[in-house]
């Protein structure tokens, strides 16, 4: 019930700032805040209630599950469950859920209700997305987080917002409507063979069908999903929607809307059509290779320091891909800490880069420089997010990036060797970045102030959770084992000893 | 006293994060007690530890800690887990006592600069990570201190960051460094899946039953490996980063960049020795690269006029022949060597360090010059270091170290001619460049006067560190006289002896041979700088000497190959990418779309003939098809 419950909460408290931002312009904040304070209460307290019995190692990985007939006639079901990961997941998206809202605290100035109504149901969606085990429903919340996204972008943006919300929309979409159709493709062989119409993912799974048509069902979804994550050919509305984005906008795009393409990987297209994944792996993995590193030498080349950000997303999902196609242990143990701590790493350069663009007004990497000595407290922060990005031991992005090449490695030498060298591309796109922004010359302009304490508060939380990450991941870890296990059992004698002997 | 060990590192730590958390708004005083007091705590402790790890020797000649579990996946389960052995307690009572000493040096040397606590602060972080480093049980934990020093080196090459060059020095020196890191990432790849496990001494213990000798994977493994050590201690073909890196503060240089981070790469193999002996070939190529660098970074010291561009050289020249030390096998000899380097190699970091400061930011040599009476406590303490480092015979501790390091590489099994010849070379000419240094800075006519004295904080380390530069070479003498073993009998509880080859005798020929090297090269740098100048005048006029000496001067053109063969080809691609060509294919469908609504549009006129016209047209075609089928 609980599921339900902060669908719920997300849905009615944007409404509720919606209403309230009619006639109130501090209130919708407040509001938002509020909500999701309660939200992440509730989590981490269900959190500490199972992490006693997902530490026993017990091999059932569902904690909770809720179904309620929606359009029985159909076999739609409003079937709601989380596991391990997707329970991360959720604690991930109110975590940035909260500091979207802070760091969005001054940034908007007006429509302060539509706004907070677009933010929190863009959560709801994700969250749905993250809870539905019906296919009908998670292409319902799937549709959710998109249109309040394309307004977050199209009317808080910045100048060349309305191509880049254009943009965003008509890749999700196109590829999401791919989904779909797959998705009632598989609805229609699952009937054919057994007899029974039913959207329902437990019932799915499992369903008989030619490798030919499960490789077409499954490019459905993959495609879609690719979009999502980036995967190199799908990259390109990234840059454009990350950078024209509101900070809470590029925050949640980084943190949480990418995410959502991994996870759908990982619950939909593994267990769905492992066969087909089987096969399609080596090619999965050299995609994501070259997103890697196509990604890094792109962020290299930008003089823009939010698309320089955004190309370093396509450079880290690359090794979201790299390491959910090795289908052993230790690389999805990866993939899931790398979820996390790109949403946290990424978020905090974001929330960087906006804040700098408020007080410089621009975000040209030549216009910048020399501003440690006006802003040591950022310019501090900053190298250690970048230090965190080109994967720096003590940092949650190395335990990440680590065991994703150590469990690739295992699958493929040929293909995790030019993976690793990607880290000498990140360590250049981050100290460049680094340089031109707090380095160098300083210039001679108006005093620019340091973090205030709301900002102080953000960035706190931010280098806390990372160098935990980094540091103690074991929680995460734990809580992750019964799904990654369940996994690993799909593929059970791929690649084993092909390692070099 | 295991329990304590955590303490060690803990206390540089503990100093970094009230200082990066507080040092700010903290008075300069309370910055300095913090800053070097918590470095001082960590060198006490490491004393204390080591002298009960000497008098007391634990039975399995180890201590070990582990603090918790870093992370636990199935059967991968590194820990963060510290291990002191005799190899890891010379390196930590080098790294926290020379620590110590530089920063008491830096606490009057920094006073004046706006940024104290930035400076205490990485200073700190670099002595945590190091000392991480050193202590780590297992190779992920290593890293960890690894890539921390490289950090650490990273913000302090680039501390005055208002110069844009300094700041691409630092980059240089992280992405540089990055490269042979991320091979060595690969290594720990291949060791995880050979081993089944990241624990050092299991790794030892397995590798002679895992692996017949030169066996390839050996060899693999051990070359990755090298790559690693390579990059940080900055020997061919990594060496480029390393004199730029003097960018930063006279106590950084001294610290990292001459006496701690850069002989990572010398702990490294010695800790993993057990691979690298299983393959002789690595092993000749260790050799073979320590020898070159020595010869070739010894040229461009000669040729350099920047004071703290020389001690770079020099740097690069004598980690070469530690390098060449580990590769004949000579385990002990290049630690030996190492540790007598730390201490002479701070030294004259430090004295060079007072003396710019004292001419007002000067670095050229050839504005130096008369300062032997000027700075009497600088100049006597720079001497010193100087004679360790050209090895003045019986004397200094150089001779010592270095001794050992010519005799092996004639005598040891994997001795042979050409190496002891480029090594006994490098002699001569480390004589050379040091003499012709010394000469310029301090003897000689005055040409820029003094302008600050060095306070007591400044001499008193410099005396320090000459105290042991001269005496530390005595706990290691050579068989034909003394022949005292203190340091290298403590060290093979760790490190297996050196093998000699049956046939090797007459050392003291060897010794005098390497004297007659030293001693010419102080005559002939005595004859050229100071005596008879004209000798010098006249070889400048020959065209071919002036040229080598341009290339020497310039670290034998390795910058301008990468720049051309590497960095160039990147950066154009880069450039020209910048609006991802991928893009253009999203572009292109968008251009058609428009294409074809805009000819489509077009038949929407508003004129009715037309519109009639297409019912017409449409219904006869739809009606010629029904007649059709």
């Amino acid at each position: 019930m609980i599921l339900v419950w902060l669908i719920g909460l997300l849905m009615g408290g944007g409404l509720l700032a919606f209403l309230v931002g009619q006639w109130n312009k501090t209130l919708p904040r407040w509001i938002s805040l509020y909500t999701l304070i309660i939200g992440i209460i509730a989590l981490i307290s269900f959190w500490i209630e199972h992490y006693e019995a997902i530490n026993i190692g017990s091999m059932e990985p569902w904690l909770i599950d809720f179904q309620q007939d929606w359009i029985p006639s159909f076999g739609i079901s409003f079937h709601l469950a989380i596991d391990g990961l997707s329970l991360l997941l959720l604690i991930l998206t109110f975590f940035l859920g909260i500091l979207a809202i802070l760091c969005s605290w001054k940034e908007i100035t007006e429509h302060h209700g539509f706004y907070h109504f677009n933010l929190l149901w863009i959560l709801a969606g994700i969250s749905g997305v993250f809870m539905a085990m019906d296919l009908f429903l998670f292409y319902f919340f799937w549709e959710i987080m998109l249109i309040p996204m394309y307004f977050l972008i199209g009317i808080w943006g910045s100048k060349n917002r309305e191509y880049a919300a254009y943009k965003f929309f008509i890749f999700t979409q196109a590829s999401g409507l791919l989904m779909f159709i797959s998705i009632l493709a598989l609805y229609f062989t699952h009937a054919q063979s057994t007899g029974r119409y039913t959207f329902d993912y437990f019932a799915l799974l499992g369903t008989v069908m030619a490798p030919q048509t499960a490789f077409w069902l499954m490019m459905g979804f993959m495609i879609a999903f690719a979009v999502k994550l980036p995967l190199v050919p799908f990259h390109t509305w990234l840059p454009d929607a990350h950078s024209e984005a509101p900070t809470a906008g590029s925050l949640i795009l980084a943190g949480l809307l990418l995410k959502t393409g991994a996870y759908g990987i990982l619950r939909f297209v593994l267990p769905l059509f492992p066969e087909v994944a089987k096969t399609f792996a080596p090619w999965a993995m050299l995609l994501g290779v070259i997103g890697i590193i196509y990604g890094a030498i792109l962020a290299f080349s930008q003089t823009d320091l939010k698309r320089l950000i955004a190309y370093t997303s396509v450079s880290h999902m690359g090794f979201v891909i790299l390491g959910i196609f090795a289908f052993n242990e230790l690389a999805l143990q990866g993939v899931v800490m790398q979820l996390l701590t790109h949403a946290i790493s990424t978020g905090a350069l974001f929330i960087m880069a906006g804040m700098l663009k408020e007080r410089l007004h621009t975000r040209q990497l030549d216009e910048m420089g020399g501003l440690w000595f006006q802003m040591p407290k950022m310019g501090a922060i900053a190298v250690l997010f970048a230090m965190a990005a080109l994967g720096l031991p003590g940092l949650g992005n190395f335990v990440a990036e680590f065991l994703i090449l150590l469990g690739a490695f295992k699958s493929s030498v040929w293909l995790t060797v030019p993976a690793t060298i990607g880290l000498i591309f990140s360590a250049i796109y981050s100290l460049r970045m680094i340089q031109k922004v707090f380095l160098g010359p300083i210039p001679e302009t108006a005093p620019i102030s340091d973090f205030s304490w709301r900002e102080v508060f953000i960035m706190a939380v931010l280098t806390i959770s990372i160098i935990w990450l980094g540091l103690y991941p074991q929680p995460i870890i734990n809580t992750a084992r019964p799904m990654i296990n369940q996994i690993e059992h799909l593929f059970p004698t791929e690649f084993k000893n092909q390692t070099i002997k | 006293m295991e329990h304590l060990l955590w303490l060690i590192p803990a206390f540089p730590l503990a100093g970094f994060l009230v200082l990066a958390l507080t040092g700010k708004s903290m008075p300069p005083v309370w910055v300095a007690i913090i800053g070097a007091g918590t470095v001082s705590l960590s060198a006490i402790f490491t004393i204390i530890i080591g002298i009960t790890f000497l008098s007391l020797p634990p039975a399995s000649a180890h201590y070990v800690q582990t603090l918790w579990t870093w992370m636990e996946i199935s059967d991968f389960h590194p820990e963060i887990s510290l291990y002191l052995d005799a190899l890891s307690l010379v390196f930590a009572f080098v790294i926290t006592f020379i620590a110590a000493l530089i920063h008491l040096y830096s606490v009057a040397f920094m006073a004046f600069d706006k940024d104290y606590s930035r400076f205490f602060a990485c200073m700190n972080l670099f002595v945590c990570s190091m000392l991480l480093l050193v202590l780590a049980d297992n190779l992920l934990l290593l890293y960890l201190g690894w890539e921390g020093v490289g950090l650490c080196s990273y913000l302090l090459i680039g501390f005055w960051y208002e110069h844009p060059e300094n700041g691409y020095a630092a980059q240089k020196a992280f992405i540089i460094t990055r490269i042979g890191d991320t091979a060595m990432a690969i290594g720990i790849f291949v060791i995880f899946y050979q081993f089944g496990t990241l624990l050092i001494p299991d790794i030892l213990a397995k590798a002679p039953s895992l692996w017949q000798p030169e066996a390839s994977m050996a060899t693999i493994t051990a070359l990755l490996l090298l790559a690693g050590a390579l990059g940080k201690s900055a020997q061919l073909p990594f060496q480029t980063w390393l004199p730029d890196a003097m960018a930063g503060p006279s106590p950084v240089s001294a610290l990292i960049h001459a006496a701690t981070m850069v002989t990572a790469g010398v702990y490294l193999i010695a800790r993993m020795h057990v691979i690298f002996e299983l393959s002789p070939t690595v092993q000749l190529i260790i050799a073979a690269i320590g020898a070159a660098t020595l010869f070739i970074a010894g040229f461009s010291a000669l040729t350099q006029y920047d004071l703290k561009r020389v001690l770079a050289y020099s740097t690069i020249s004598q980690i070469g022949y530690m390098f060449l030390a580990l590769g004949l096998g000579a385990w002990t000899a290049a630690i030996f060597h190492f540790m007598i380097h730390a201490f002479f190699k701070a030294l004259l970091f430090l004295a060079a360090g007072a003396v710019i400061e004292a001419l007002h930011h000067e670095h050229n040599m050839f504005k130096m010059g008369g300062l032997r009476t000027k700075l009497p406590v600088v100049f006597l303490t720079f001497v010193i270091g100087s004679a360790s480092l050209i090895a003045l015979p019986l004397i200094s501790s150089g001779f010592y170290s270095k001794d050992q390091i010519l005799w092996f590489a004639w005598a040891s099994k994997n001795g042979n001619p050409l190496l002891w010849l480029i090594a006994i070379s490098g002699a001569f000419i480390t004589a050379l460049y040091t003499t012709r240094m010394v000469m310029l800075t301090f003897w000689g006519e005055v040409k820029t006067e003094v302008d600050r004295l060095p306070g007591k904080l400044i001499t008193i380390p410099l005396i320090i560190l000459a105290f042991f530069s001269i005496c530390v070479g005595f706990i290691e003498l050579p068989h034909n006289f003394g022949s005292l073993t203190l340091f290298s009998d403590f060290l093979h509880q760790v490190l297996p002896e050196t093998l000699l080859k049956s046939t090797a005798s007459g050392e003291v020929f060897f010794q005098l041979l390497g004297a007659l090297a030293t001693f010419s090269g102080i005559y002939t740098a005595y004859i050229l700088w100071y005596k008879q100048p004209e000798h010098l005048e006249k070889l400048k006029r020959n065209e071919m000497l002036l040229r080598l000496y341009s290339f020497w001067h310039s670290g034998w053109g390795f910058d301008q190959l990468y720049q051309t063969l590497i960095v160039r080809p990147i950066v154009f691609i880069a450039t020209i990418n910048k609006n991802d060509v991928l893009d253009k294919i999203y572009q292109g469908i968008t251009l058609i779309s428009v294409a074809l609504y805009r000819s489509l549009s077009f038949t929407q006129s508003g004129s009715l003939r037309w519109y009639i016209m297409g019912l017409v047209v449409g219904a006869i075609i739809i009606l010629g098809i029904q007649i059709m089928l």
